[in-house]
């Protein structure tokens, strides 16, 4: 009697669910050819050592913080350059893309007619295409194109971007309250207007906070492009990184910090006050 | 002829029948309450009127033309004419009471007066003229989240009495306010009806409600039509057939003495 009070009918399948994560993590460790022996092999550890050593002090020479400054200035450039024209594309796509604006979808429990869902599949696709190539091909893509700078990299985010913020303001969308719109459509009102009425209330907070997520996402994205040549801080990081000039490094690391920060304090704002 | 319902039925998707058969002729500006048991389909009869469901046999007419058979577009403009109050407010929690209220009109208006609106509410005094008839007047610049389940019903029907529709359908739209208030507040909506020679059809779970504001009363149940009578011959014998079921379904419940007892509020 005592016994099966403590049994827990929980732990078996629990316990066989760890194993076999285990079991498919370990091929995975081996596909990756992850080694962490390296790190303590006599040569390598040295090297290492000494180029991380040479991260302190954080370079801080004049000459060297204003090219830091452009640099940053010009990041922040591509990144919300590139999402302004990101969103041009998303905001149109997200609405033609989303269910909750079907109008026949509305005597149906909010299942849209199937000549509904099959035009909505061609934008779906788009936004599917857009994203599904990573940033960095379209920067060296655009790089052959339009040549070094930061126009490839502006570009790049742009597309990819919109592809990402184009499905899930869609999903968000969706994953609001429908009664109000759906409401506003049946007293006669336009499918936009029930969406500026209806849907954007309640999800002004959550696309707010992936916006700027995203936007923060573009900084970093600006700055991996940067290394193929689309300027800004990850042509400066690349530099320094063939220079071995690690105090160069420290100081770019602690910019990125700090424009992360920055975007965290901004999204915080901006959701307090919207909700 | 407002309303015209032919054997009307309605089958879900999920497949169960909400409802069969039902006939009924309302004449422009009558005043109707539909009453009945809980599920008897006296939601699913109002949304089929405001054409937010389609029937699955017979003919609808609604304002002199078949909903189903017109475009998208010009349904959109019936639509337009015909104001639903719904049983619980589709009213976004951030959205101030003000632009709920102007909201009703977007049937009329164009994306740019929307638009604008949106950030500039254009016309406040025809907004706050609505609340005040519902003693709603204070609440203008309010948002929805900070008002309790009865003011938040009385923001969508100033809502629905803005859009000035020609057909009134009300789903319980009285059923968060206490009984003083649900008793005035169906005689807002019932002089307005007949001020403006709107046609009026709401569903009402308190019977006596229903009797004492509408001059015709429809019984519904099982999603077919019972009676369908002046308010002065709908007799106790009428009402107990009516509710039957839900008389029955009464066992009496043994009573612990530890336990406090809940104070019931009565339900309009």
């Amino acid at each position: 009697m005592l016994k099966s009070d403590v049994r827990d009918p929980a732990s078996l399948p629990r316990l066989l669910i760890t194993l076999l994560v285990i079991l498919l993590l370990w091929p995975g460790i081996r596909l990756s050819e992850l080694d962490l022996g390296v790190f303590f092999s006599g040569e390598s550890a040295s090297e290492m050592g000494q180029f991380l050593s040479g991260f302190w002090p954080p370079a801080h020479d004049a000459e060297f913080l204003d090219l830091l400054a452009e640099a940053t200035l010009q990041t922040l450039a591509i990144a919300t350059a590139g999402m302004a024209l990101a969103l041009l594309i998303a905001v149109p796509a997200g609405l033609l893309a989303s269910r909750a604006l079907s109008l026949s979808a509305l005597p149906r429990g909010g299942r849209p007619a199937w000549w509904g869902r099959l035009l909505r599949w061609p934008v779906r696709g788009l936004m599917i295409f857009l994203r599904s190539v990573p940033e960095v091909v379209w920067a060296l893509l655009f790089v052959r194109g339009v040549g070094l700078g930061p126009t490839a990299g502006v570009l790049a985010i742009a597309i990819t971007y919109s592809g990402m913020l184009g499905k899930v303001y869609a999903e968000i969308f969706e994953s609001v309250d429908q009664r109000p719109a759906q409401a506003l459509m049946l007293a006669g009102g336009g499918r936009l207007e029930a969406f500026l009425y209806g849907i954007l209330p309640n999800a002004a907070a959550e696309l707010l906070s992936y916006t700027v997520y995203r936007w923060e996402c573009a900084v970093r994205a600006s700055v991996v492009m940067g290394f193929v040549g689309a300027g800004g801080l990850g042509q400066q990081i690349d530099l320094s990184l063939r220079m071995f000039a690690g105090g160069e490094v420290a100081s770019i690391l602690i910019t990125f910090l700090v424009l992360v920060l920055l975007a965290d304090l901004l999204s915080r704002l901006l959701r307090a006050r919207l909700t | 002829m407002t309303l015209n319902l032919e054997a009307v039925g309605l089958r879900h998707a999920n497949g169960s029948t909400a409802l069969r058969e039902v006939s009924l002729r309302i004449a422009a500006g009558e005043r109707v309450a539909i009453i009945g048991p809980s599920g008897a389909g006296k939601s699913s009869l109002l949304n089929l009127m405001a054409t937010g469901l389609r029937p699955t046999a017979g003919v609808l007419e609604v304002l002199d033309s078949r909903p189903w058979q017109l475009s998208a577009r010009q349904r959109q403009r019936l639509r337009a004419r015909i104001g639903l109050v719904h049983q619980t407010p589709p009213l976004p929690p951030r959205q101030r009471v003000v632009t709920a209220v102007l909201a009703g009109r977007l049937g009329d208006w164009s994306l740019a007066k929307s638009l604008i609106n949106l950030l500039h509410p254009l016309d406040v005094p025809g907004a706050r003229a609505e609340l005040a008839k519902l003693d709603l007047a204070d609440k203008l610049f309010a948002q929805c989240q900070q008002l309790s389940g009865g003011q938040l019903q009385r923001v969508g029907i100033a809502r629905v009495l803005y859009q000035r529709p020609e057909l009134l359908l009300a789903d319980e739209p009285v059923s968060a306010m206490d009984p003083v208030l649900a008793d005035h507040t169906l005689g807002i909506l019932c002089r307005h009806a007949s001020e403006h020679g709107v046609t009026l059809v709401a569903s009402l779970h308190a019977v006596e409600l229903a009797l004492a504001h509408f001059p015709r009363v429809i019984g519904l149940r099982a999603g077919q039509v019972v009676f369908d009578l002046p308010a002065g011959e709908v007799g106790t014998e009428l009402l107990d057939a009516l509710y039957a079921n839900e008389q029955l379904a009464s066992p009496p419940v043994p009573q612990p003495a530890a336990v406090p007892l809940v104070v019931q509020i009565p339900r309009c």
